[in-house]
C-alpha cells in the first residue's frame, strides 16, 4: 500500500524534527519497504470457526490462556480482563453483519483476540513505547512495567482487545502461575501470542488447548508453511480490514 | 511580588479557605483511588476515559482562548484590551495547572509518570501535547509575570518578553489542534473521525474561555476598584458570540455528514448522544440542556440590546458557559466510546468520588487562579491611589 498511518506520522515526525523535509520524506519510504526477504517473521492466527463451533459451549483456549497468564475472573463486565474470549457475530464482525446472515454462523460466537495488526494504532498512541510491535516476528507487546496506564491504547484499538486493571487482579486469580507476572493494578494488559511460549518453541496456549484444532498458527513470511496454505486453499476474512491495521487473525466461516 | 498574595481582606481569606477545604476533600478521595485503583470511578472496559480527560479537553481550550486577548492587543494594538491580557494569561496558567492535574488524575501507575520523559515517543500525540502544554504554560507565566513586574515599578516591559509574546499566539492555536488531534486520528472511534474536530475545538473555545473571562472580570470589578472598561467587555462578548454560532454551525455540517451519507458507523453515536440508543440514554437529557441554553446565549448576544445589558450578558456567559461545558465535558469525550467499536452499549456516569476528585483538581485552578488575580488587583489598586 501507498502511505499508510504510520509512514506517515513517521515522515511528520521526521520532517519536523529534523527540518529536511525532501530528506526525511526520502528516508520514510526507504524504511518501509517490505522486508519478506529476510528472516523476519510474521506470526499469524487462522481460526476455523467451523471446527470451532462444533464444540458448542466450549472454553478451553479461554481456560488455557487466562491460566498461563495469570488473567483474573473478574464479575463485573465494567472491570473484566480478557486475553481471548468469545464474540457474537455481529458484535466480532459488525461491518460484515446482515439480517440473514447463515444460521450456521450465528450459531456459535467466534472466538476472538489481539490481532496483532501490521499497523497496530495501539502501538502508535503509547507516550512511553510500553506497547510495540516486535521486530523479530511482529508480536505486538506489553511491557507491564513501563505501562503509565494511561489507556490511550484501550482508545485506539478497533477491536477491544486490550484490558486495564481498574482492580487488584490478585484477589481473582485461583491458581497463580509464578513463572508469569501478575499485573498490578493501574496498567493494561493484552494477549502477547504467548511469546514467552514461542521462546521455548511451545505453541500458544490456545492453540494447543483446542480439541478440535481449530486455531492454527504459524509464520505469514515462510511461503511452505501450513498457515500460508490453510489461507491460499480457503476463504478467510478479518476483523474490520476497513481500517487499515492489517490484522493477523484469519477467519474461516 | 507573591507576597501581594499573603495580605487581604476577610473575603478573600474566605475564598482561600473554602478553596482549601474543597481541595483537601479532592484530595481525600484522591488518595482513595489511589489505594483501590481507578475502578472506583464510573469508568469502564468500554469507556475508558470519563470525567477527567474531559475536563482535561475541555481546559485546554479554555487555556487556548487568551489568545483572544492577547491577539487583538498586541498584533492590532487594539488599546481597550490592554488591562485584559494579564487576566487572560493567568487564566490560561490556571487552566494548563488544571489540564496538567487531570492527566495526572486519570493514570492508573502516577509513580510512572516520568516514563513519558523517559522514553519519549514522538509518534504518540500526547508526546506533541506534553509539549505544547509545557511550553503554553511557561510561556503564559512568563509573559504575565514579567508584564506584571513591569508594572509594579511603571517601566515598560523589557524588549525580550515581545518575541515571547507573539511566539504564545500561534502556540495557543497548536495546544487545541494537538489536543484535537488526540481523538481525530483514530479509526477505531468513528465519532472523533472527522477532520474538523480541531477547528471545533477552538471554536468552543473561543466561546466558552472569553465567556469565563467576562464572568471572572465582573467579579474581579465587584471586589476592587479594577475597572478593564465597557468596551473590552463588549468587544470579548462579540468574540463570545461569533465563536458560539461557529460553534453552533461546526456541529450541524458534522450532523449533516453524518445524516445525509447515513453511515451507521458515524450515526449511531449523535443518536445515542441526542435520542439514546436501544434504550440507553444517560446523556440525552445534557445535551437538550446543552442545545437550549446555546441557542438562548445565541439569541440573546447577537441582539446588541441585550448583549449590552450588563445583567442580560452575564446570564449568557453562564449559559456559553455551561453549554459548552456539557457538549464538550461530557458528551464529546463520553459519545466516543458509546456504542463501542464492538457495538456494544456501555453506559457512563461519574461516581461520587470521582466527582469530587474533578471538584479537588478544579479547586486548585481556582486556587493559583485566586492568587494571581490578588496579585494583579493589589499592584493595579496601588496604582490607582
Amino acid at each position: 500500500m501507498g502511505i499508510n498511518r504510520r509512514s506517515f506520522l513517521k515522515m511528520a515526525g521526521l520532517a519536523s524534527i529534523s527540518g529536511l523535509g525532501i530528506k526525511g520524506f526520502t528516508k520514510a519510504f526507504g524504511s518501509e519497504s517490505e522486508t519478506t526477504k529476510d528472516k523476519k517473521q510474521k506470526l499469524a492466527l487462522v481460526i476455523d470457526m467451523r471446527k470451532c463451533r462444533e464444540e458448542q459451549g466450549c472454553r478451553d483456549c479461554i481456560l488455557a490462556c487466562h491460566k498461563v497468564h495469570n488473567v483474573p475472573e473478574i464479575e463485573n463486565p465494567k472491570h473484566e480482563v480478557k486475553w481471548i474470549w468469545k464474540e457474537n457475530f455481529e458484535h466480532a464482525f459488525p461491518s460484515q453483519n446482515h439480517k440473514y446472515v447463515s444460521d450456521k454462523v450465528k450459531s456459535a460466537p467466534s472466538i476472538v483476540l489481539c490481532n496483532h495488526c501490521d499497523n497496530p494504532p495501539c502501538v502508535e498512541v503509547c507516550p512511553t513505547q510500553a506497547t510495540f510491535k516486535r521486530e523479530s516476528d511482529g508480536i505486538v507487546m506489553m511491557d507491564f512495567h513501563r505501562c503509565i496506564g494511561c489507556r490511550y491504547c484501550m482508545v485506539a484499538c478497533p477491536y477491544g482487545a486490550r484490558s486495564f486493571n481498574w482492580e487488584e487482579a490478585k484477589p481473582h486469580i485461583k491458581e497463580i502461575n509464578p513463572t508469569f507476572p501478575v499485573r498490578a493494578k493501574g496498567v493494561v494488559e493484552k494477549c502477547n501470542l504467548c511469546a514467552e511460549r514461542i521462546a521455548k518453541n511451545e505453541l500458544p496456549a490456545c492453540v494447543e488447548a483446542c480439541k478440535e484444532k481449530a486455531i492454527l498458527f504459524g509464520d505469514l513470511n515462510d511461503p511452505d508453511s501450513e498457515i500460508r496454505h490453510v489461507l491460499s486453499t480457503n476463504d478467510t476474512i478479518r476483523r474490520k480490514p476497513h481500517l487499515s491495521t492489517m490484522p493477523n487473525v484469519y477467519y474461516i466461516m | 511580588m507573591i507576597e501581594y498574595a499573603l495580605s487581604g481582606t476577610k473575603k478573600y481569606w474566605t475564598l482561600i479557605f473554602s478553596l482549601i477545604v474543597i481541595i483537601g476533600i479532592g484530595f481525600t478521595a484522591y488518595l482513595y483511588q489511589l489505594r483501590e485503583g481507578l475502578g472506583i470511578t464510573g469508568m469502564s472496559r468500554d469507556v475508558s476515559w470519563g470525567l477527567y480527560i474531559a475536563q482535561f479537553t475541555f481546559l485546554v481550550g479554555v487555556a487556548a482562548s487568551a489568545v483572544m486577548v492577547v491577539l487583538p492587543y498586541y498584533l492590532h494594538n487594539y488599546k481597550a484590551f490592554g488591562k485584559m491580557t494579564i487576566l487572560g494569561e493567568f487564566l490560561a496558567v490556571s487552566s494548563v495547572v488544571m489540564c496538567g492535574l487531570f492527566i495526572f488524575v486519570d493514570i492508573g501507575q502516577p509513580s510512572r509518570i516520568l516514563n513519558t520523559l523517559l522514553y519519549p515517543s514522538p509518534r504518540s500525540v500526547f508526546f506533541w501535547d506534553f509539549i505544547s502544554l509545557g511550553g503554553y504554560f511557561l510561556l503564559n507565566l512568563v509573559i504575565g509575570w514579567v508584564s506584571l513586574e513591569s508594572e509594579r515599578k511603571s517601566v515598560p516591559p523589557p524588549s525580550w518578553i515581545k518575541p515571547l509574546i507573539y511566539l504564545s499566539i500561534p502556540w495557543a492555536i497548536s495546544i487545541h489542534t494537538v489536543t484535537a488531534f488526540i481523538y481525530s486520528g483514530l479509526g477505531a472511534r468513528s465519532f472523533w473521525f472527522t477532520a474538523i474536530m480541531a477547528p471545533r475545538f477552538l471554536a468552543s473555545a473561543f466561546a466558552a474561555g472569553p465567556a469565563l473571562l467576562i464572568l471572572l472580570t465582573f467579579i474581579v470589578r465587584k471586589v476592587s476598584t479594577f475597572d478593564p472598561g465597557k468596551e473590552a467587555i463588549q468587544t470579548l462578548a462579540k468574540i463570545v458570540t461569533y465563536a458560539i454560532i461557529i460553534n453552533v454551525f461546526f456541529i450541524l455540517l458534522e450532523l449533516f455528514t453524518a445524516f445525509y451519507s447515513g453511515i451507521e458507523e458515524h450515526t449511531q453515536h449523535f443518536e445515542y448522544l441526542f435520542f439514546g440508543l436501544h434504550g440507553k440514554s444517560a446523556l440525552v437529557p445534557f445535551m437538550w440542556v446543552s442545545i437550549i441554553l446555546a441557542i438562548t446565549a445565541i439569541i440573546l448576544l447577537v441582539n446588541p440590546r441585550t448583549r449590552k445589558k450588563e445583567g442580560i450578558l452575564i446570564l449568557a456567559c453562564i449559559a456559553v458557559f455551561v453549554s459548552i461545558w456539557i457538549e464538550k465535558g461530557m458528551g464529546l469525550v463520553v459519545t466516543g466510546f458509546i456504542p463501542s467499536p464492538l457495538e456494544k452499549i456501555t453506559e457512563y456516569m461519574p461516581t461520587a468520588p470521582e466527582i469530587a476528585i474533578t471538584l479537588g483538581v478544579y479547586g486548585i485552578g481556582f486556587l493559583v487562579l485566586s492568587i494571581l488575580y490578588k496579585i494583579v488587583i493589589t499592584i493595579r489598586n496601588n496604582e490607582a491611589c
